[in-house]
């Protein structure tokens, strides 16, 4: 089908393989000419850095793999002994172990661009979906990842996370035994982590080629949120957006190079650097960074729902804060039918962009609260956990309450004619 | 758009492949320790040294050792045995190579117990095993013989078994390594 | 120009959260610890003062190793301290291996290889659990298991004093004002002049304990000073390469604007 819209290559070999396969006239198509809107700012760059994340990740993980033990007994001698004996393994390890977080901070950014100039919205839903499941598919593969060092946190990280999924009725305690594969988390829940731990990013790739694919289809949003009406709102992607990401994705890897040679434990936790003992649990345990915000949002939740002054219970403590940790991000799957507003930029409605950079702040300040222990006060007076439970209640406002009002009450600022307009009026 | 100048493209040319020059090179730089990775750790090449008690051996008989997970035959040979080996005619021999460059006392063969052929352990450390037609080893994957000095005499081998670097600490101990 | 100042904010937002994270970490620990001047903490040219790693093993040898195992490190990798193979060949000789089975099946003690890993003074957690009443922990790890490692360790080693006034301490525990908690099983293990050094460097608690803790962060990280020699050339290459990639692209959207 393809073949009939084909235009010959000059180069012999390219062509003969193009025009029994053509890889090269899709490549020309989705990559090279590809009409891509002129007016990016920097924050396009982060898709492209968090692609290079992925396959980072993937190429270090295989090697790592190839030199790691996944047995209790063994696990924890085998990471130092890739530090310490196989060559150049500290190098490699550190830039898995960073590369974590710093596929989180890529990505993290990636959905803040989506939700700052409304890249969800129609007709973009499916691909904002895609992207939703991407992020929970990495915080799986993030959480089993750091469970097979096997150091302290790992094990007890691994034990608290599990243990979550009891809270849910009936299935929970079920669920829990079927990840453990034993009574608590031990060498069985080890191997099967490992397993999926090597599955899973390929799971992710396959996941990424539909959200590049459903992208592909739509075209990108930009920074107007204002569709592209002709070739004059447009580049082809190469040579302008290659070069750009790739001199933004420098700047970024530039910033992990600084973390993996001079500072490569400070995202991490000391605790995980001793063995894991399943007698004695870590003073203080606190999950990786990436997760501190979902952690405060599970642990908001301190009281049982039912009905006020009766002993009946509908939702424990411990079932509502795993609802409301996971109804945080499967919130994001309807994003799209929340926030109904015409308008996708933040640039064209004042209001939502005050809402959403508080929600911003909010979310950065319940990692702050993630981080500390469950007694803990601020300026040693104001007990932390109603500040977690008062940026708990934003955050689900937002989405709930904020959004959907918004939808039907913002104005908004009058948009622009045309994207080749706005560049031409902003480069006056 | 406005029209690109001749010395634009030029200065382009130039500029863009100095940063493919750059690309290169990084991406060879980050692929080097991915690759090095794979090379002997450096515990593994330190336990590359194995010593051997061989004052139980008797002649006759052999005794099987790991040295750098690979198996070694260290032979005591009798006299006979010991005569074969240095009576052959050179000129019959594939690999010519005569015994005594092969050993450092006569009485001990330290040969590594691997087919040069395509890498099985040939059979005939024990008295029970099958020698091959001269005496020392027999490859049952192909068919290859050895003589009492490890040498290749008929099959598809094309070389003697290796020796490898050893030395005797004491009457009664080798380290090979 | 805005825009790009605007992703390197957020970009130095998360990088410094992160540090925000560790700062407040640090801060939970209820002791505080002096922060001390070390060589190797020197952020881009750390190294390890080789004289200092020798006087630190042989505190360790002499003092530390009764009870702590070091069981990841080998005597060949005290090369790292300037040690030639022969002095190393001569180290290791110095202990005694427990090597087998045989070919009876009976372990036997053999003296020590370059390829040897340090012996543990105990031959399971269990004896040394026995032997004094909590394990001592093992100590090739220790400085990056601690927050703040170093300082806490030397601080540790010189944190020894009287208890408080009516805190009554159990035989077998000791008040060292950097343990949380303060309540240590290990008594102080260094005092002035017991371990002889070789050359003028004073035999005192407080050499004693920076001379340990050179050792220690060395068997924490071994790697560092290669890890950030490699990191200067790789930030260099980094950085020639951005602002090489951002004159590409200035160059080639020049006719867009």
């Amino acid at each position: 089908m393809a073949n009939k819209e084909r235009t010959p290559f000059e180069n012999p070999v390219v062509e003969w393989v193009d025009s029994r396969l053509p890889v090269f006239t899709l490549m020309q198509k989705e990559y090279g000419v590809f009409p891509t809107p002129k007016n990016f700012n920097y924050f396009w760059n982060f898709g492209a850095i968090a692609m290079f994340m992925l396959i980072t990740m993937i190429v270090t993980g295989i090697v790592l793999a190839m030199h790691y033990t996944a047995n209790t007994e063994l696990a924890f001698d085998s990471v130092e002994r890739i530090m310490r004996e196989v060559n150049g393994g500290w190098l490699i390890r550190y830039i898995h172990m960073n590369g974590a977080s710093f596929f989180f901070i890529a990505v993290y950014i990636h959905i803040f661009r989506g939700m700052y100039y409304g890249s969800y919205k129609a007709p973009r839903e499916i691909l904002w979906m895609l992207g939703v499941l991407i992020f929970l598919l990495m915080m799986g593969t993030a959480f089993i990842g750091y469970v097979l060092p096997w150091g302290q946190m790992s094990l007890w990280g691994a034990t608290v996370i599990t243990n979550l999924f009891s809270a849910i009725p009936f299935v929970g305690d079920g669920i829990r035994t079927l990840l453990w594969g034993g009574f608590s988390v031990d060498n069985p829940t080890l191997t099967r982590f490992f397993a999926l731990h090597y599955l899973l990013p390929f799971v992710i790739f396959a996941v990424v080629f539909l959200h590049v694919w459903a992208l592909h289809v739509t075209g990108s949003n930009n920074p107007l949120g204002i569709d592209t009406k002709g070739p004059q709102d447009t580049l082809p992607f190469h040579p302008y957006y290659t070069i750009k990401d790739t001199f933004g994705l420098l700047v970024f890897v530039l910033i992990y190079a600084l973390f993996i040679f001079f500072m490569p434990n400070a995202l991490g936790h000391p605790d995980n650097y001793i063995p894991a003992n399943p007698m004695v649990t870590p003073a203080h345990i606190v999950p990786e960074w990436y997760f501190l915000p979902f952690y405060a949002m599970l642990r908001a939740i301190t009281f049982d729902i039912g009905i006020p002054f009766t002993d009946i219970v509908f939702i424990n403590a411990k079932l509502g804060g795993v609802i409301v940790m996971f109804g945080s991000i499967l919130l994001w799957f309807v994003l799209p039918w929340l926030d109904t507003h015409p308008i996708r930029s933040a640039r064209f409605r004042p209001l939502f962009k005050i809402f959403l950079l508080i929600l911003v702040a909010d979310f950065i300040f319940l990692g702050y609260v993630g981080m500390q222990t469950a007694d803990a006060k601020l300026f040693g007076v104001v007990p932390l956990i109603y500040l977690g439970q008062a940026a708990t209640a934003y955050y689900l406002a937002y989405f709930l309450v904020i959004l959907p009002w918004l939808s039907k009450n913002e104005k908004g600022r009058e948009l622009p004619a045309s994207i080749n307009e706005a560049v031409l009026a902003k480069n006056k | 758009m406005t029209t690109i100048k001749a010395d634009d493209v030029k200065r382009r040319d130039f500029l863009q492949l100095t940063a493919g020059g750059f690309g290169i090179v990084g991406v060879i730089a980050a692929a080097t320790p991915l690759v090095n990775s794979l090379n002997p750790a450096k515990d593994t090449l330190a336990l590359a040294t194995t010593e051997v008690d061989i004052s139980t051996i008797p002649p006759g008989e052999g005794r099987t050792v790991t040295w750098q997970g690979k198996p070694v035959f260290i032979k005591h040979r009798t006299p006979e045995e010991i005569k074969e080996a240095e009576d052959v005619n050179l000129a019959l021999l594939g690999d010519k190579e005569i015994d005594s460059d092969r050993v450092k006392r006569p009485e001990w063969l330290v040969a590594i117990g691997i087919c040069t052929h395509l890498g099985c352990v040939p059979t005939g450390q024990k008295m029970t095993e099958a020698r091959g037609d001269y005496g020392g080893w027999f490859c049952p994957c192909h068919g290859s013989h050895y003589d009492t000095s490890g040498r290749i005499r008929k099959g598809p081998a094309p070389k003697n078994l290796a020796v490898p670097p050893y030395e005797f600490i004491s009457d009664t101990v080798i380290k090979i390594g | 120009m805005r825009k790009s100042l605007l992703t390197l904010m957020v970009l130095a937002a998360s990088v410094s959260s992160a540090g925000l994270a560790q700062t407040a970490m640090a801060a939970t620990g209820e002791v505080h610890l002096e922060e001390q001047e070390w060589g190797f903490d020197d952020f881009f040219t750390g190294t390890y003062d080789r004289a200092a790693l020798q006087r630190g093993y042989k505190v360790y040898r002499e003092v530390c190793a009764a009870c702590h195992s070091m069981k990841r490190i080998a005597f060949r990798h005290l090369a790292d301290f300037g040690y030639s193979e022969a002095q190393i060949k001569n180290i290791a000789s110095e202990y005694s291996i427990e090597d087998g089975p045989n070919e009876d099946g009976d372990m036997f003690d053999r003296s020590g290889r370059p390829s040897d890993y340090f012996p543990s003074p105990y031959p399971n957690e269990n004896a040394a659990k026995a032997a004094n009443g909590v394990a001592p922990p093992d100590l090739s790890l220790i400085i990056k298991a601690r927050h703040d490692g170093a300082n806490y360790v030397y601080g540790l080693l010189a944190g020894y004093e009287e208890p408080p006034e009516g805190k009554e301490l159990a035989v077998g525990q000791y008040w060292n004002k950097v343990m949380p908690g303060h309540v240590i099983a290990m008594a102080a293990p260094l005092s002035d002049g017991m371990i002889a050094y070789e050359d003028e460097t004073p035999e005192t608690v407080d050499q004693y304990s920076r001379d340990i803790v050179e050792f220690l962060a060395w068997a924490a990280e071994p790697e560092m000073e290669r890890r950030k020699r490699w990191g200067i050339n790789v930030l260099i290459f980094l950085a020639a390469f951005a602002g090489l990639m951002y004159c590409v692209k200035k160059k080639i959207w020049k006719p867009v604007y």
